[in-house]
C-alpha cells in the first residue's frame, strides 16, 4: 500500500472530506460496538444469573451475622471495649438482655450455633440459659452464673468477641483445618477434626486417577477411530456419542444394576466359576464404584478431543519412519505420540476439571469412602446447615477449578472446545 | 488402519490384541446403556436376569414396571383402560407429572438459552469483537464450574434476589425465586448457554461473511439478511445447540434439588429420589425410555451434521 501514499494535496480523505484515517477509526469503533451489543444481552444475563450468585456465595463464606444480628447490645459492647477486657456490669447486662430478646424472638438457636462453630459444646449453653432468661433480674452477673457457671469462662468471652464481627475469615480457616485459639492466633484444628485438607487431597487424587484411566481407555479408541476409514469411524463414533447423550442418572443407575452384589457382573462371574457364591465382590457403594462409573461417564470427554487431534495426522508420517528403519514401537513413540500431545492435554484437563467437581455419581454410588469434596459441600448445605463453611469449601474448590480453567484456556483455547 | 504387508509376526499378534482391547472398551462404553433395556422388562422385582429371562420364556418378561410408571401413586390398576382412565393418568401419575414439569422447564430454558446464545455467538464470531477471549471464557464458565457451586450460589441468590439492590439502597425487599418455575428456568438456561455458544460459534467458523455483505449490497436490511441468509446456513448449529440445551435441562437434578419447591418434581429428581430411597425396576423402565429418547436425539444430530456439511460444501476427509 506504500505507493498509495498521500496525494500532492496532503491527506487521503473520504468523499465527504474527512481524513481517511479517522473515518476508518470511527467505522471500526462502530463495528466493535455493534459486535459487543450483540453479546451484551447474554453477558448481562450470565452476570445476573451466574456471576452474582457466585459472588453471593463468596460473601457468605466470609460473612455470618448469626451473632451480631441477634445480640445487638453485646456486639456494641465488644465494639466499644478493647480485646481482653474483663466483662463488667454493662457487659453482663447486655448479655442478659440480649438473651432475653433472642429467646423471645426464637433466634437464640442461631446465636448458639454461630458460637458453637468456633467453640464446640456452647450451643446448649445458650439455649438452656435463654429458657430462663425472661426471669433474669439485676445483678445480672449472679443471675447468669446461677443459670450456668460456664458463663464465667474467659475463653467463651473471647470466642463471643470473635464472632461479634459478622465478617470473619474463620470459615476459610476451618475449611483448611485451622482454627483460632482464644487469643485469636491461628492454630491447627485438633487432630480428630482435621477432615477437609485430606478430603481435598483425596478428591484431587481420585480425579487424577479417573483422568488416567480415561486416558488409558480413550487413547486406543481415539486412535482406532482416527485411523479407520471415515465410513467406519462415523459408525463406531455412535458408540462413543450415545453414552455422551444419555442421561447421567441413567448411566449411574446402570452401573448400580451391573455392579451390585446380586447384579449382572457378579452373577456372570459366579456362573462362570471365576468367583464363588460367597466371594461376590463389593464393587459399588465404595471408592471403586465412584471410579468405575465416573470413568465411564467422562470417557467421551477424553475421546472427542483426542480424536479431533488424531484425525488430521497424516498416516504417511509413521510409514516414513518405518521406511527409515524405525520399529513400529519407535515410530509410534517418536513420531505419532508427540503429535497427539495437544489432544492428550486438552482431554486430560477437561476430564480432570469435570471430575474434581463431580457430585451426582459419588453421591449415588460412592458409599462412605467414595465421597468427594462436592458431597461435603452439599452435606453442609442440606444437613449440618453450616452454610458459611459450605461456602468457604465451595470457594476453595472454585478457586482450584478456575486455575485449571485458566490453564486450559492458555493451552487449548476455549474456542477449541468441541462437542461431538 | 489395516495391517501393512511387511508386518512382523509380533506385530500381527499385537494388531489383533489391539482390536480385541478396543472391542472390550467399546463394550465398556455401550453395555451399561443397553443392559437396562432388557432388564426393564423383568417380570420379577430384581435387577438381574432371571432364569426364565435367560431361557427366553415369555412369562419371564412383562410390562408391569411400565404400567407402574403410569399408575404410581394413585391411579387404579384394575379398571378398563378407557379415556377416563387415561385422563386420570394424565392428572395423577407422579411420573407423568414429572415429565410434564421437565418438558415445560426444558422448553422455556431452551428458548431463552438458544435465542440469547445465538445472538451472542453472532457477535462473538465477528472479527472486530473486543475482549473476545475473556467474554467467551465467562460465557462458557457455567459448564466448567462444578454444579454444586452453581446450585449453592443460586440458592443464596434466589433466597433474596434483591440483596445487591438492597446493598446499594435501591430496593428493600422483593420476594424470593426459590420454589418458582422462573427460578429453575433461568438456572437451566444459564447451564444450557455454553452448549449453544459452542455449537453455534463452531458453525459460524465456516460461515462466509461476504454473503452478508452481498445481501446488504443488494439492498437487504440487516434483519432480512439475518433471516434469509445467515439463519438458514447456521440453522443446523442452532438446532444442535438447542438440543444440547434441552438435554442439559432435562437431565439436571442438583439445581432442582437446591432451588425448586418440594412439589416441583422433574424426571431426574424422581429418579434421584427413586435411586436413593426405594430402588425398583420402575427406574429401569424410565431409564429405557430416556435411552430411546437419546438415540432419537443422536440420530437428529447426525442428520443435521450431514446437512450442514452438504450446505457448506465441506466434505468429510
Amino acid at each position: 500500500m506504500a505507493d498509495m501514499s498521500a496525494p500532492a494535496g496532503g491527506l487521503l480523505t473520504t468523499s465527504d472530506g474527512r481524513p481517511l484515517k479517522s473515518a476508518l477509526a470511527t467505522a471500526q469503533k462502530r463495528a466493535k460496538r455493534r459486535a459487543f451489543l450483540l453479546v451484551l444481552p447474554l453477558l448481562a444475563f450470565i452476570v445476573i444469573t451466574f456471576i452474582v450468585p457466585i459472588g453471593q456465595l463468596m460473601h457468605q463464606a466470609i460473612y455470618n451475622d448469626g451473632f451480631s444480628a441477634n445480640m445487638p447490645r453485646m456486639t456494641a459492647w465488644f465494639a466499644e471495649t478493647p480485646p481482653g477486657t474483663e466483662p463488667d456490669d454493662a457487659a453482663w447486662e447486655a448479655l442478659a438482655l440480649d438473651l432475653k430478646d433472642a429467646a423471645a424472638a426464637r433466634s437464640v438457636g442461631v446465636v448458639g450455633t454461630r458460637v458453637n462453630y468456633e467453640m464446640s459444646g456452647t450451643r446448649s449453653l445458650f439455649t438452656s440459659t435463654a429458657r430462663g432468661a425472661a426471669r433474669f433480674e439485676p445483678p445480672y452477673r449472679d443471675a447468669l452464673l446461677a443459670a450456668d457457671e460456664k458463663w464465667a469462662d474467659p475463653n467463651l468471652w473471647g470466642t463471643m468477641r470473635q464472632v461479634s464481627d459478622a465478617y470473619s475469615a474463620n470459615f476459610f480457616l476451618a475449611a483448611i483445618d485451622m482454627t483460632r485459639d482464644v487469643n485469636g492466633k491461628i492454630v491447627p484444628m485438633p487432630e480428630e477434626r482435621q477432615i477437609y485438607v485430606s478430603l481435598f487431597v483425596k478428591t484431587f487424587l481420585l480425579a487424577g486417577l479417573i483422568t488416567f484411566t480415561c486416558f488409558l481407555l480413550g487413547f486406543p479408541i481415539a486412535h482406532l477411530l482416527a485411523t479407520l476409514p471415515m465410513k467406519w469411524s462415523n459408525l463406531l463414533m455412535i458408540l462413543v456419542l450415545l453414552p455422551f447423550w444419555t442421561s447421567l442418572l441413567v448411566r449411574t443407575t446402570s452401573w448400580m444394576v451391573l455392579l451390585q452384589q446380586q447384579g449382572v457382573v457378579n452373577n456372570t462371574m459366579v456362573a462362570l466359576g471365576i468367583i464363588s457364591e460367597d466371594g461376590r465382590i463389593q464393587m459399588i457403594y465404595n471408592q471403586m464404584g465412584t471410579i468405575i462409573a465416573m470413568t465411564h461417564i467422562l470417557l467421551p470427554f477424553m475421546i472427542l478431543p483426542l480424536y479431533s487431534v488424531m484425525r488430521p495426522i497424516p498416516p504417511s508420517y509413521v510409514r516414513a519412519a518405518r521406511s527409515l528403519g524405525a520399529t513400529s514401537w519407535t515410530a509410534f513413540r517418536r513420531v505419532y505420540l508427540p503429535q497427539t500431545l495437544p489432544g492428550v492435554g486438552a482431554g486430560s484437563l477437561l476430564v480432570f476439571i469435570l471430575a474434581v467437581g463431580y457430585y451426582i455419581t459419588p453421591a449415588l454410588v460412592g458409599g462412605a469412602s467414595g465421597q468427594l469434596i462436592s458431597n461435603l459441600i452439599a452435606f453442609h448445605m442440606q444437613s449440618s446447615l453450616n452454610w458459611s463453611l459450605a461456602s468457604a469449601l465451595a470457594a476453595l474448590l472454585l478457586g482450584a477449578v478456575l486455575v485449571l480453567y485458566w490453564i486450559y484456556d492458555r493451552l487449548v483455547g476455549i474456542d477449541n472446545l468441541k462437542l461431538g | 488402519m489395516s495391517l501393512p504387508v511387511y508386518a512382523s509376526p509380533l506385530e500381527r499378534v499385537w494388531y489383533y490384541t489391539r482390536l480385541v482391547i478396543c472391542a472390550l472398551i467399546f463394550l465398556f462404553l455401550i453395555a451399561p446403556i443397553l443392559i437396562v433395556i432388557p432388564l426393564s422388562f423383568n417380570a420379577e422385582p430384581y435387577f438381574t436376569f432371571t432364569e426364565k429371562m435367560l431361557a427366553f420364556d415369555p412369562t419371564g418378561y412383562s410390562l408391569r414396571w411400565y404400567d407402574l410408571l403410569l399408575t404410581q401413586p394413585s391411579v387404579p390398576t384394575d379398571v378398563p383402560r378407557d379415556a377416563a382412565w387415561w385422563s386420570l393418568v394424565w392428572q395423577n401419575s407422579a411420573w407423568v407429572n414429572a415429565a410434564k414439569n421437565s418438558v415445560i422447564i426444558g422448553f422455556f430454558s431452551t428458548i431463552v438459552a438458544t435465542v440469547l446464545g445465538t445472538i451472542a455467538a453472532l457477535g462473538l464470531s465477528r472479527p472486530e469483537m473486543p475482549n473476545r477471549r475473556l467474554i467467551m471464557a465467562i460465557l462458557i464458565s457455567p459448564m466448567i464450574v462444578p454444579i454444586i457451586i452453581t446450585a449453592t450460589g443460586l440458592f443464596f441468590f434466589y433466597s433474596s434476589p434483591c440483596a445487591l439492590l438492597n446493598w446499594t439502597g435501591l430496593a428493600q425487599h422483593c420476594g424470593r425465586l426459590t420454589g418458582s418455575y422462573l427460578g429453575v428456568v433461568l438456572a437451566h438456561a444459564t447451564l444450557g448457554i455454553p452448549f449453544v455458544i459452542i455449537t453455534v460459534t463452531a458453525t459460524l467458523i465456516g460461515f462466509d461473511q461476504s454473503l452478508n455483505r452481498a445481501a446488504a449490497s443488494l439492498g437487504a436490511p440487516p434483519t432480512t439478511t439475518f433471516f434469509k441468509v445467515t439463519m438458514p446456513l447456521i440453522l443446523p448449529g442452532v438446532i444442535s445447540g438447542a438440543l444440547f440445551a434441552f438435554v442439559t435441562s432435562f437431565d439436571e437434578v442438583v439445581v432442582v434439588l437446591f432451588v425448586a419447591a418440594h412439589d416441583q418434581q422433574t424426571i431426574p429428581r424422581q429418579m434421584w429420589n427413586g435411586i436413593r430411597e426405594q430402588i425398583s425396576p420402575a427406574i429401569l423402565s424410565v431409564a429405557t425410555i430416556l435411552v430411546v429418547i437419546s438415540i432419537g436425539m443422536l440420530a437428529t444430530l447426525e442428520i443435521l451434521r450431514r446437512r450442514s456439511e452438504r450446505l457448506r460444501g465441506v466434505t468429510p476427509h
